[in-house]
C-alpha cells in the first residue's frame, strides 16, 4: 500500500482556562491515504472540530497543540512556520466549513472570493483565475456559472452557497480536504446532493478527505474509515463496515442504538439512550472517560486503558471486547 | 369509530397566509403565498409529522396554530369551533410550543423556576404556592432534578434546556403541543432521550403533537400521520405507516430517498431533484413541483393537480387522477 498522505500520532490539544487546563484532544492517532475518506464522528465537545483545525494549523493562539507526529505528504506540520502553512492552506490542503453564510465574505463577489486562493498560490492572471472559477462552479453543479461570479453571497440560497464553498476549496486541486459538518445547515434533499457531489469530486481528483460530522447516516454512506471520538479521544476506529456491523466500544454501540432506523427500530418504541453527561476535561483525566456512563464499566476502567485490535485497522480503547465475544484465548 | 365521532381537536380549513415582500429598496411589494389553501386535521392523540424543505411554510403554519400570526384567509377550528381573532389566549391555553433551539428560546436572565412558571403567571393561574407546586411536578415529569429549579439556563446542557422548554409548554396542561424541530439542535444521544420523553408524555397525558421536522427517520419513529408540504401546499397526507411503506407523490418519494440510513453497504442516494427550490414569490404554474419532478407530464406544466382522496389521506398529483370523467 502507498504511504499515508496524512499521518497523526498522539495529537494533543490543551486549552488553558482560569480553572485549569482543559485536555480537549488527548493523544489521538490516525492515518489517511490518497483517495480515502475518514469520517470523524462524535458529539459536541468531543474534540472533532479542534482536531481538524489542528491539522490545518488554524487553532487560535492560546490553544496548545503537541504531537509525536503530524505529517502531511511528508511535510512535518509541527515544524512549519506560519508562512509555510499559509502557502499549504488553500493550495495543497483546504477546508470546507459548516456555515456557508458566515464563512463567505458578504462584501466580496463570489468571483473575487473564488479567485483569491488561485491568484495567491498559482500566480495566475485574474482572467485565468476567473476562468478556473467558472470551471469549478460548473463542476459543483451551478448553472449559469459566469453570471454567478458578479453575485454576492446573500443572493444565493444555502445550498448554492455551500456549493460555492466546495468550489472554493477545490480551486487549487488540494490533496487533502477537510469538511467540518458541511451539510448540517441544509435540507435533506440538498444534503444528499452535496454529499454525492463531494464524494464524486473526491474520487475524480483522488483527494484524501476528512469529514467531521455527528450524523451516523452520513458516516455510513460516505466513509471508508471511521474514527469515533469521545471526550477528546478516538475510542474506536476501523472501516465503516466494521464500525457499523461489529462495533466494539460501548460508546459506539450506544450511539448506534440512539438513532431511529427506518425498517429496523419499531415506531413508537423507546430508543436506546446514553445516560449521564460528558465528563469535564479540565484537570487530570484518568482511565476511560466513558466509564461514568457505561453499562459494562468495571473497577479497572479507572486505570489506563489498553488499545485492542482486530485485523489490520479495527482498534478500540476498552477493557472489554475480545474475551466476551468468545474469541479463542 | 363512527364518522360522527368527535370533531378533530384542531383543524385548518383552506388557510391561506400571504405576506407582502419588497424586492429591493424601491421595489413594489409583491405577495408571497406562504400558505395556499392548507387544510389539515389533527385528531386527538395523533402525532402529525409535518415535513418539507425550508421555506415550504412549515413554520408559518405553526405560527398560525399558535395564534402568533393570523391567517389571511380560511379558518382555524378547535374542537369544531372557529377561533375568532380575539381569542388568542384561549388558543394559548390549549396549544403550546416547543421550539428548536433550547439556547435561544429560554431567557438567560430568568431562573429555571421562573421560566417554567411564566405561562401560569401570564394567564393568571393559581397563587404563588400553587405555581411552585406545579413547577415541582413539571420538573419531575420531564426528568429534571429538583436542584436545577434555582439555576439558570447557562448552567444546563442542551438536553436539559430542552426538558425545561417541554416543562414550560406542559405546565399549562395543553392538549396540543407544537414541536418545531425539537431535537435538531441536540446531540444524537440526547436526541433519543428527548424523543423517548415526548413519547412517554404523550401516553401519560394523552397529548396530541404536531411534529415539525426535517429528519424523516425521527418522523417515522414518532408520527402516526404525516403531511408533506411543498411551496405552501400539502401535497400528500397519509397514516405514517402507509406513507413510509408506499409514498405516492413524487416529492414524498424524493424526500424519503434522501434519508441517509446508517447502512455502510449503501452510498449517497441520487434523488434526481434539481438543485433549485423555486422562489415562492413566483411559484411555477400548474403543479408547483413539476420543474423538479422526474415523472412530469404535459398537463403538470399547465394545470394544478387535483386532490386525489384515498381511504385515509390524499395526494395532490396528476399521476393518480383517473382517466377524465364525463
Amino acid at each position: 500500500m502507498t504511504d499515508p498522505i496524512l499521518s497523526v500520532r498522539r495529537l494533543t490539544i490543551d486549552i488553558p482556562l482560569a480553572q485549569g487546563t482543559m485536555h480537549a484532544v488527548r493523544g489521538i492517532d490516525f492515518d489517511l491515504k490518497r483517495g480515502e475518506t475518514l469520517c470523524i464522528v462524535g458529539e459536541s465537545g468531543s474534540g472533532k472540530s479542534l482536531t481538524s483545525l489542528a491539522v490545518m494549523g488554524l487553532l487560535s493562539g492560546k490553544l496548545r497543540r503537541s504531537a509525536d507526529r503530524l505529517e502531511f505528504a511528508g511535510i512535518d506540520l509541527m515544524r512549519q512556520k506560519p508562512r509555510t502553512m499559509r502557502s499549504l492552506r488553500g493550495d495543497r490542503m483546504a477546508m470546507i466549513f459548516q456555515e456557508p453564510m458566515t464563512s463567505l465574505n458578504p462584501a466580496y463577489t463570489i468571483g473575487d472570493q473564488l479567485a483569491e486562493a488561485y491568484l495567491l498560490h498559482r500566480r495566475a492572471s485574474r482572467v485565468e483565475a476567473l476562468a478556473r472559477a467558472v470551471e469549478l462552479l460548473g463542476k459543483v453543479g451551478i448553472t449559469a456559472a459566469e453570471s454567478r461570479l458578479s453575485q454576492y453571497p446573500h443572493q444565493l440560497s444555502g445550498g448554492l452557497r455551500q456549493r460555492v464553498m466546495i468550489a472554493m476549496a477545490l480551486m487549487c486541486e488540494p490533496e487533502l480536504i477537510i469538511a467540518d459538518e458541511p451539510t448540517t445547515a441544509l435540507d435533506v434533499t440538498i444534503q444528499a446532493q452535496i454529499l454525492r457531489l463531494l464524494a464524486d469530486l473526491q474520487r475524480e481528483m483522488n483527494m484524501a478527505m476528512i469529514l467531521v460530522t455527528h450524523d451516523l447516516g452520513i458516516v455510513a454512506r460516505i466513509a471508508d474509515k471511521v474514527a469515533v471520538m469521545y471526550a477528546g479521544e478516538v475510542v474506536e476506529q476501523g472501516t465503516a463496515r466494521e464500525i457499523f456491523d461489529n462495533p466494539r466500544h460501548p460508546y459506539t454501540r450506544g450511539l448506534l442504538r440512539c438513532i431511529p432506523v427506518p425498517g429496523k427500530t419499531k415506531p413508537g418504541e423507546h430508543l436506546g439512550s446514553i445516560p449521564g453527561i460528558v465528563p469535564s476535561l479540565v484537570g487530570v483525566v484518568e482511565g476511560c472517560a466513558f466509564r461514568g456512563r457505561c453499562d459494562v464499566a468495571a473497577p479497572s476502567c479507572a486505570d489506563p486503558i489498553p488499545e485492542q485490535k482486530e485485523g489490520a485497522e479495527h482498534a478500540w480503547r476498552c477493557i472489554h471486547g475480545q474475551a466476551e465475544e468468545g474469541a479463542p484465548a | 369509530m363512527s364518522e360522527t365521532a368527535t370533531p378533530p381537536v384542531l383543524e385548518l380549513a383552506s388557510v391561506t397566509k400571504t405576506y407582502q415582500v419588497k424586492q429591493g429598496m424601491f421595489g413594489k411589494p409583491k405577495p408571497l403565498h406562504a400558505l395556499s389553501g392548507v387544510s389539515l386535521r389533527l385528531n386527538r392523540k395523533d402525532v402529525l409529522g409535518l415535513v418539507g424543505e425550508s421555506g415550504c411554510g412549515k413554520s408559518t403554519l405553526a405560527k398560525i396554530l399558535l395564534g402568533l400570526e393570523m391567517p389571511t384567509d380560511g379558518r382555524v377550528l378547535v374542537d369544531g369551533r372557529e377561533i375568532a381573532p380575539g381569542e388568542r389566549r384561549l388558543l394559548a391555553r390549549r396549544i403550546q410550543p416547543v421550539f428548536q433551539d433550547p439556547y435561544s428560546s429560554l431567557n438567560p436572565r430568568k431562573s429555571i423556576e421562573d421560566i417554567i412558571a411564566l405561562p401560569l403567571l401570564v394567564h393568571g393561574i393559581g397563587d404563588g404556592a400553587a405555581r411552585e407546586q406545579a413547577v415541582t411536578r413539571m420538573l419531575d415529569l420531564v426528568g429534571l432534578p429538583a436542584r436545577v429549579r434555582r439555576g439558570y439556563p447557562s448552567q444546563l446542557s442542551g438536553g436539559q434546556r430542552q426538558r425545561v422548554a417541554i416543562a414550560r409548554a406542559l405546565i399549562m396542561k395543553p392538549e396540543i403541543v407544537i414541536c418545531d424541530e425539537p431535537t435538531s439542535a441536540l446531540d444524537v444521544s440526547v436526541q433519543s432521550q428527548i424523543l423517548n420523553l415526548l413519547g412517554d408524555l404523550r401516553e401519560e397525558l394523552g397529548l396530541t403533537y404536531l411534529f415539525i421536522s426535517h429528519n424523516l427517520a425521527v418522523v417515522e419513529h414518532l408520527a402516526t400521520r404525516v403531511a408533506v408540504m411543498y411551496l405552501g401546499q400539502i401535497v400528500e397526507e397519509a397514516p405514517a405507516r402507509d406513507l413510509f411503506a408506499g409514498p405516492r407523490h413524487p416529492y414524498t418519494t424524493a424526500l424519503l430517498e434522501s434519508v441517509l440510513t446508517p447502512d455502510p453497504s449503501l452510498s449517497v442516494p441520487d434523488t434526481h431533484l434539481g438543485a433549485a427550490y423555486p422562489n415562492p414569490i413566483s411559484p411555477p404554474p400548474g403543479c408547483r413541483f413539476h420543474p423538479r419532478c422526474g415523472k412530469v407530464r404535459d398537463i403538470c406544466r399547465t394545470t394544478p393537480p387535483p386532490r386525489v382522496e384515498g381511504p385515509e389521506g390524499h395526494v395532490d398529483c396528476h399521476l393518480y387522477s383517473a382517466a377524465p370523467t364525463h
